[in-house]
């Protein structure tokens, strides 16, 4: 299949921009796709119109929007679908081998989170009931019912849902599709080197009877960016800790970043750990260890240093292989020079003492890989002394976590913010104090994966109390 | 005029201001010492505009640097000047004194414009910097050469690129809101038929209001590099296709370059600007050889040269690149086509604040 051309989607509509840029498949110079590029003011234009986007999507039920939207699943992971806008069709198996040329996602990692795409379409009715605690969908098309037993009206709080996606991870498209069965519309900036998910979810959804208004793709520049940050009405972004800290305060605003999710292990179950390692290797390396909710810290009580080789073995087994190797697990950077950066702080953290590369024992080779004309980073545990290593709770875009020894009473003041935090014990006393932990976003109690998470459940906020607000009402007769 | 007749004109005009300039009957201070200091006369080695490249670059800093009262021509010492500012985000400006210039500019520039999109007669507004700005009394002039009078709402650049340089984007957005209010009042209640503006000036009005709706027929802009796509969103969608968009290309020592409005669809909205030769010419220059011009369809850096009676300013490097266009049918001599602030793609500037 030749290059595609992305254009720009207005509420749908095809917008082939003058500002063309050109995506190589990595480590060549053959284009993977064409881009249209949009200028920030074009974006600012298009906010102000996006109530006949919201218009068009309120002429659907919501149970219609449902039953849409799983048809749009099986779409998504089935259909050919358009790609471009010279006809051409895209089959399934054309969008992993995109996306593999342009992310340096390696094929079965795209298939898993394809497979975890489709788990929400197929699920959002699950989803939905979860994120309004059960509320009867003809609320939101009346406008006011019953939950309970109370009187209950919401009113939404925008006419967008605005997504600022990443290129490293297509699972985070997750995130947005529950927004079209509650009937707001979405504004997509894809990330330079994957607009193919968004792309394609959005035309299941067309092609599963979605009013095409309910889509607006932008790629574009940072200005543009600024000003989907600016205006929209709701926004997410993806970032780091200085992106989160930056709009804290601000409520239109709903920032993913580092997860620094952690894997505990209480006194009571610390003499079993050896049953435990399966789990904690799959929480640090799923997805390639990009996940906020991969675990980057292991907390134990005692036995550390034969927990963390038991892990690092079981991690250095994970090697850059071809892309299209079924058993590939590990991801390369569509930016070379992200693994050099990232190899580089975690030199500098273990030359300041105190931590320790279980995994260059195990691992073939160096860290810092080079494979197929890509950069990767081999997976990576530290042994580290204490919490006070630089090291000890650090997030990296590759298979990567700490262990640290520290008794069970001084864990949850030592852990700070953790995304997921999976515990493992059965002491009733300590499972109460995680559970008012104020620190900890997502709790698993018992032997779960951190990265095994259950979208029917607020994650990183609730969707739906982002969409929406609660308003008081009375309805009186009229005499 | 062919090609060739434009170039025999330039080179007469290059050899008028050699003797104007370098005479100490009618030059000024700063080029006469200048002449003592290097040992030739360019008078004797200047004949012909590609000569030109005798000199070495204008340099800015001479403009903040030098007092004023160096540039004055012998010619008009007596006689009170103007001071036009440029830069100045930080510390002085540069400053450039003149006269009549900035008429004799504008005028030449009037009679490039329709008289469908820019009626004679019709008021105008400017929505952009004034204050110590050329363009302030210039676009006054032009439209009183046109027989209307001008509004003005000032915008202030140099705050602007320092809320900028401090990342208080909101900040700007509320100052620009501030500026817009003011236009659009302007703009509903009082007839107006053409505006200056810069380009997100003016597509930031089109947020607010319908543009050609309230009658605006023509919009001459400048300030800033567009990309095409940039000017096709301001046409096709800021002036909905109605009035017509007029993008130039100048600064305080230059004057205005010209584009072909009605061209711009044809030519996918790429933009080619004509410098007004002979007063001034661009020519695009390899970066790194300045001496040499770089091919037609290349990119290089914007070299300026104005020839004025009352500015000299040879082989000036402006902070933009641009791709060199061959001559057109209305204007004989060579373009500068997709202007962008030079380096635009290896380093990071800070362009089109306003």
């Amino acid at each position: 299949m030749s290059a595609p051309h992305i254009p720009i989607l207005r509420q749908g509509r095809v917008y082939k921009s003058l500002d063309v840029q050109t995506v190589p498949k990595l480590g060549t110079d053959e284009p993977a796709a064409e881009i249209s590029f949009a200028c920030a003011d074009m974006i600012k234009y298009d906010l102000y119109k996006m109530g006949s986007a919201r218009a068009a999507l309120k002429k659907f039920s919501c149970q219609e929007l449902v039953d849409i939207t799983k048809r749009a699943g099986e779409i998504f992971l089935n259909d050919d679908l358009p790609v471009g806008t010279e006809g051409a069709l895209q089959s399934p198996e054309d969008y992993v081998l995109s996306l593999a040329s342009t992310s340096g996602l390696p094929h079965a990692l795209i298939r898993m989170n394809m497979k975890r795409l489709g788990g929400i379409f197929a699920d959002i009715d699950v989803i939905f009931r979860g994120l309004t605690r059960g509320l009867d969908w003809a609320v939101l098309d009346k406008g006011y019912g019953e939950q309970g037993g109370a009187p209950v009206s919401f009113s939404a709080t925008t006419s967008e849902l605005a997504v600022i996606l990443p290129s490293n991870s297509p699972a985070v498209n997750a995130l947005w599709i529950p927004s079209i069965a509650m009937k707001v519309p979405v504004l997509l900036k894809p990330g330079r080197e994957e607009p193919w998910t968004p792309w394609r979810i959005i035309q299941a959804f067309i092609k599963a009877g979605c009013p095409p208004e309910a889509f607006s793709l932008y790629p574009t520049q940072h200005d543009g960016s600024g000003a989907i940050i600016r205006r929209a009405g709701r926004v997410m972004l993806f970032g780091d800790d200085s992106t989160v800290k930056q709009y804290e305060n601000d409520e239109r605003i709903e920032v993913h970043g580092t997860g620094y999710s952690k894997f505990l292990i209480g006194e009571d179950e610390i003499e079993n750990w050896e049953k435990y390692i399966d789990t904690i290797v799959e929480s640090v390396s799923a997805n390639s260890g990009r996940s906020c909710i991969c675990t980057s810290t292991i907390v134990v009580p005692k036995y550390g240093d034969e927990i963390a080789r038991a892990v690092a073995q079981r991690l250095a087994e994970i090697k850059p292989l071809a892309q299209d190797d079924p058993n590939a697990k590990l991801s390369g950077f569509a930016n070379p020079m992200f693994a050099e950066w990232i190899n580089e702080a975690v030199e500098k953290g273990l030359k300041a003492g105190g931590a320790t590369d279980v995994t260059a024992e195990f691992r073939e080779g160096e860290r810092f890989h080079q494979r197929d004309g890509m950069n990767y980073l081999q997976p990576t545990l530290i042994r580290v002394e204490s919490f006070d290593q630089e090291l000890a709770i650090r997030e990296f875009l590759f298979p990567f976590a700490s262990v640290v020894e520290c008794q069970q009473a001084e864990m949850l003041g030592k852990i700070g913010f953790s995304l997921v935090v999976t515990a493992v014990t059965r002491d009733i006393d300590w499972i109460n104090q995680l559970f008012d932990c104020p620190h900890i976003d997502r709790l698993n109690i018992g032997n779960v994966p951190t990265n095994r998470i259950k979208w029917d459940q607020p994650h990183e906020g609730n969707l739906f109390e982002f969409l929406y607000t609660r308003r008081s009402f009375q309805i009186a007769e009229i005499a | 005029m062919t090609a060739d007749e434009a170039k025999a004109q330039l080179d007469e005009r290059v050899r008028e201001m050699m003797a104007w300039h370098f005479s100490d009957e009618t030059g000024c201070p700063f080029w006469l010492d200048w002449k003592k200091s290097v040992g030739w006369d360019p008078r004797e080695e200047v004949k012909t505009y590609d000569d030109i490249v005798k000199f070495p670059h204008f340099q800015d800093e001479w403009l903040r640097d030098e007092k004023n009262e160096r540039f004055v021509p012998n010619a008009y010492k007596g006689r009170p000047f103007n001071v036009f500012e440029t830069g100045g985000t930080t510390g002085l400006p540069k400053q450039r004194v003149g006269w009549e210039d900035y008429k004799h500019d504008y005028e030449q520039f009037s009679h490039q414009l329709s008289d469908e999109f820019f009626p004679k007669g019709g008021n105008w507004i400017m929505v952009g910097p004034t204050g110590p700005r050329r363009l302030r009394l210039a676009v006054e002039h032009l439209a009183n050469f046109r027989g209307g009078s001008c509004y003005h709402v000032d915008l202030d650049p140099r705050w602007v690129k320092k809320l900028i340089l401090r990342k208080e984007m909101d900040q700007v957005e509320r100052y620009q809101a501030h500026v817009m209010e003011q236009s659009v009042e302007i703009i509903k209640h009082r007839d107006i038929s053409c505006i200056f503006t810069t380009p997100k000036l003016l597509a930031s009005i089109g947020e607010r209001i319908s543009i050609s709706g309230h009658g605006i027929k023509g919009c001459f802009c400048g300030g800033t590099s567009m990309t095409p796509e940039y000017v096709r969103f301001l046409q096709e969608e800021v002036l909905e296709g109605k009035a017509q968009f007029v993008p130039t290309y100048g600064n305080t020592l230059m004057g205005l370059a010209v584009s072909i409005p009605e061209e711009l669809k044809d030519n996918n909205y790429s933009v080619t600007y004509y410098a007004p030769q002979p007063r001034a010419v661009l020519r695009i220059v390899d970066p790194e050889k300045t001496e040499i011009t770089k091919e037609y369809g290349e990119y290089g850096r914007v070299e300026l040269t104005t020839l004025s009676h009352e500015f000299f300013m040879p082989r000036f490097l402006e902070r933009d690149e641009a791709i060199r266009r061959k001559p057109h049918a209305k204007y004989a001599w060579d373009g500068v086509g997709d202007v962008r602030p030079f380096g635009a793609l290896t380093g990071k500037v800070i362009e089109g604040v306003y």
